[in-house]
């Protein structure tokens, strides 16, 4: 029996560092947006454009680190739209965060549609588990360069938002834009700058999905991850290196039921895979009546004015 | 600007026949101030008499049409505030500036010009703290500002002031958020860094026991005009309040008839509530209101006025005592205000008593539509009838406005205060509760309001006003009293008293009101 609870520990540690890191990238990214004060809805479209551009650009080249380039460069692009059409008086980013959300979707689709049958070279993972001869552990070892990147992502935004001249000033636009105009800054092009930032982020997410894991492009590859990772950064309360945490339970709880069912229980695997979804909801319904959170929400957001 | 110069030492500021006007209203008529080198000076006026308007043309947020401004005896043009914080002129807000998520540290750096690209915290921290070593306050510097208390945010600003190296501070009410403690200790380390010449400072204020207690020099303000100036030591406070108020009363006043006065009609007994913050705003207050009188309360904005009107209206609840009309127990519900016919004028409109998007006659239905004869059978609502209403009460009430189907939105403020009234005061009218009924509206509507309420006393309803407007608590009231630090003091009859004894009393400077530090 302790052999099969430690198959399924190592199975969920491998799985949860798996399905965190396309969590981790959105969320970072979403979390340098809300921090000037803006809330990107439209990373669920970056996350499934991305996954489509860099499954397609790697099945062209060749290269999947050429795929996972162009899906930033995508999600770059469809943010800097989003904060483009923000900087336009008296629109609501939520109302285009939802539009964008679709659009980029909607692009997916159509253009993706000849390379769901074809099979594009993968990204490699590290394998980090040779010293040991235990298969789960080899297996649970094998871990993606973009998950490091999201972690060294974490720490370098942390640090920044705290001890540079940027940092400071993408806090004070996201907290009192006033105060930030009235010392010659200027918001519209800060958010700009941090919502196509953030994109980027979301695209290379969406480039971890397609080209590593699950490792194929279809319609269905995201399944909301993307507005799961807003509700995260919420969850982290705006902190990056809370992100990583959070991210991380995510993915455990996205493992659950693969781990549950490497061991043959497969009774209640469709429960076990909404797990993360009730984990949303539950964090949601937690974090509202949360009186740090409520200290510690950038000001400027819409949804908190 | 010509030239930029620092001043590291207090330095001299004088404004020369500043004019200011807002399309036909003169703001600021031929204004001329002069603050001494490390002087403690307060500008003194009523609300609109242009103390705001002429520190905002000092600080550069409004070009004067005419005038100007000497530094140290040498003419300066100021442009914007960036102009006059170049030239050490630095000012404290009536609402606070400080970014709410960051530190105090952080606070303080990113007010600088030239913030470095990677900030070194330690280095910048032995700075900070060898500044703050030769700082009269202390504020804890890595405390996320959120988490400060109103008084560590006012001292955190002046220091940021400092901090800038801005010798000219100007303080806009700064003690108007701070218990009498906290603004004493505030004050009296400005005026002796004033004392030992380190800054200049020019105070607006209302208090003047803080003027008498803090402050060497004065000028008063009326209605955009210089009135007078001096020592505010040798002045006392009766002359200065005699020259903010200056005539009482030069419009007719409305005509007041003899009524029957019986009751106590409401009474309100220990009433507590907190404010948004979650402190005590109104603390065991008690009075008593009688049919065919006016009440008038007295006094400066947060004080707990709103408060108490809050819970009167059902927008605030109570947390201790209890309101009863005609002796029964009363809860602020609909039902309740039409069963005891309770109305009331709340202070902005537009926020408390419209629905801006909506038209003038639904505006004026909001009382009435759940009722016959707008409501008809199978509870539907007859529009037709609820345009008809509106269009008599526009009538009646003489309304400017395009027709009923207009957004009140589009409507001036005098019209939608008497849209207001003719919704309030078109029935029977037991009790009346008024808050600021007047506040920014033109001489017309003013007496025309003012009419309307006292017709209202005259058919014997009981009026509680409270107003910031000595002059309308005098013309209107028939007892007064005074509300201050959330506490009213005991009423007295209008003809007993006058507006220098009130004046006082609203400054806090007598005993017959007990306002003290343990208030909160």
């Amino acid at each position: 029996m302790s052999d099969a609870v430690f198959m399924v520990m190592m199975a969920m540690f491998g799985g949860a560092i798996r399905v965190s890191t396309p969590f981790l990238l959105v969320a970072l990214g979403e979390t340098l947006t809300e921090k000037t004060g803006r809330i990107n809805l439209g990373l669920e479209g970056n996350l499934v454009l991305g996954a489509m551009v860099a499954y397609a650009t790697s099945y062209s080249t060749g290269s999947p680190w050429l795929g996972v380039l162009a899906a930033a460069g995508t999600g770059t692009v469809l943010s800097a739209g989003h904060g483009w059409i923000c900087k336009l008086p008296k629109v609501n980013d939520i109302a285009v965060g939802i539009a964008f959300m679709t659009l980029g979707t909607g692009l997916a689709f159509f253009f993706g549609k000849p390379f769901i049958q074809p099979t594009a070279p993968r990204l490699d993972a590290i394998e980090l588990g040779n010293w040991s001869s235990n298969p789960q552990v080899q297996q649970a070892l094998k871990i993606n360069p973009l998950f490091f990147v999201g972690l060294a992502l974490a720490v370098v935004l942390w640090w920044m938002l705290k001890n540079t001249r940027w940092g400071l000033i993408i806090r004070m636009t996201g907290d009192n834009a006033a105060a930030a105009r009235a010392m010659g800054i200027s918001v519209d092009r800060v958010r700009l700058v941090a919502t196509a930032a953030g994109g980027s982020l979301a695209g290379i997410a969406g480039a971890f999905l397609s080209l590593y894991y699950p490792g194929s492009w279809n319609e269905s590859l995201s399944s909301g991850q993307g507005l799961m990772a807003v509700a995260l950064v919420i969850f982290a309360r705006w902190s990056p290196i809370r992100c990583v945490w959070a991210a991380l339970l995510f993915g455990a709880s996205g493992a659950l039921g693969p781990a549950l069912q490497s061991i043959g229980i497969s009774k209640g695997y469709y429960f076990f895979n909404a797990a993360p979804y009730i984990l949303t909801l539950i964090i949601m319904v937690l974090s509202a009546r949360s009186q740090k959170a409520a200290h510690e929400v950038p000001g400027e957001l819409s949804i908190v004015k | 600007m010509t030239k930029i110069f620092k001043t590291f030492r207090a330095p001299s500021l004088e404004t020369l026949h500043m004019s200011k006007s807002f399309g036909r209203n003169k703001a600021l008529d031929d204004v001329s101030l002069k603050v001494a080198a490390g002087s403690f000076h307060a500008l003194l006026g009523e609300n609109g008499a242009g103390k705001s308007t002429l520190v905002k043309c000092m600080m550069g947020f409004y070009e004067a049409d005419a005038g100007q401004m000497m530094i140290d005896g040498q003419e300066i043009r100021i442009h914007s505030p960036r102009d006059a914080q170049a030239l050490g002129i630095g000012m404290v807000y009536q609402h606070f500036t400080l970014v709410p998520c960051l530190t105090a540290a952080e606070n303080l750096v990113i007010s600088r010009r030239d913030i470095p690209m990677v900030i070194n915290w330690k280095s910048e921290r032995q700075r900070l703290d060898a500044f703050m070593e030769t700082m009269p306050f202390r504020v804890r510097l890595d405390a996320q500002v959120s988490t400060l208390s109103a008084g560590e945010k006012q001292k955190l600003e002046i220091i940021k002031l400092l901090y800038l190296d801005q010798r000219f501070l100007i303080l806009d009410e700064p003690t108007s958020v701070l218990t009498p403690a906290e603004a004493d200790e505030i004050l009296g380390v400005l005026g002796e860094m004033a004392l030992r010449r380190e800054v200049t400072v020019l105070m607006i204020s209302h208090k003047f026991r803080e003027v008498k207690a803090f402050c060497d020099s004065f000028t008063v303000l009326r209605r955009g005009r210089f009135v007078g100036a001096g020592d505010a030591r040798r002045v006392n406070a009766a002359e200065m309040s005699s020259m903010m108020i200056g005539d009482v009363g030069m419009r007719p006043p409305a005509t007041r008839l003899k009524t029957i006065q019986d009751g106590p009609k409401l009474e309100l007994r220990g009433v507590s509530t907190l404010g948004d913050e979650g402190r005590r705003v109104v603390s065991d207050l008690s009075l008593k209101l009688c049919s065919g009188e006016i009440l008038g309360i007295a006094g400066v904005s947060g004080n707990g006025q709103s408060a108490l009107i809050e819970v009167l209206s059902g927008q605030r609840p109570l947390s201790g005592g209890e309101i009863k009309i005609n002796g029964a127990p009363f809860e602020p519900t609909r039902r309740n205000f039409d069963r005891f016919k309770v109305f009331g004028l709340p202070e902005e409109p537009m926020r408390n008593a419209v629905v801006p998007r909506m038209s003038v006659a639904e505006n004026i239905a909001f009382r009435s539509f759940d009722k016959p004869p707008v409501l008809k059978r199978f509870g539907l609502m007859s529009s037709a009838r609820m345009r008809q209403r509106g269009m008599e009460l526009i009538q009646q009430f003489n309304i400017h406005t395009s027709s009923p189907d207009a957004p009140i939105e589009t409507l001036s403020g005098g019209n939608v205060q008497r849209t207001v009234l003719a919704r309030e005061l078109s029935g029977e009218v037991d009790i009346l509760i008024v808050a600021n009924p007047c506040f920014g509206l033109d001489f017309a509507s003013v007496a025309d309001i003012r009419g309307k309420i006292m017709e209202c006393r005259n058919r014997g309803a009981a009026v509680l006003l409270v107003s910031e407007d000595l002059d309308e608590i005098f013309e209107m009231s028939d007892k007064i009293s005074v509300m201050s630090a959330g506490k009213i003091s005991d009423p007295v009859s209008t003809l007993a008293t006058d507006a220098m004894r009130i004046g006082k009393q609203i400054a806090g400077q007598t005993d017959e009101i007990v306002a003290g530090p343990q208030a909160e």
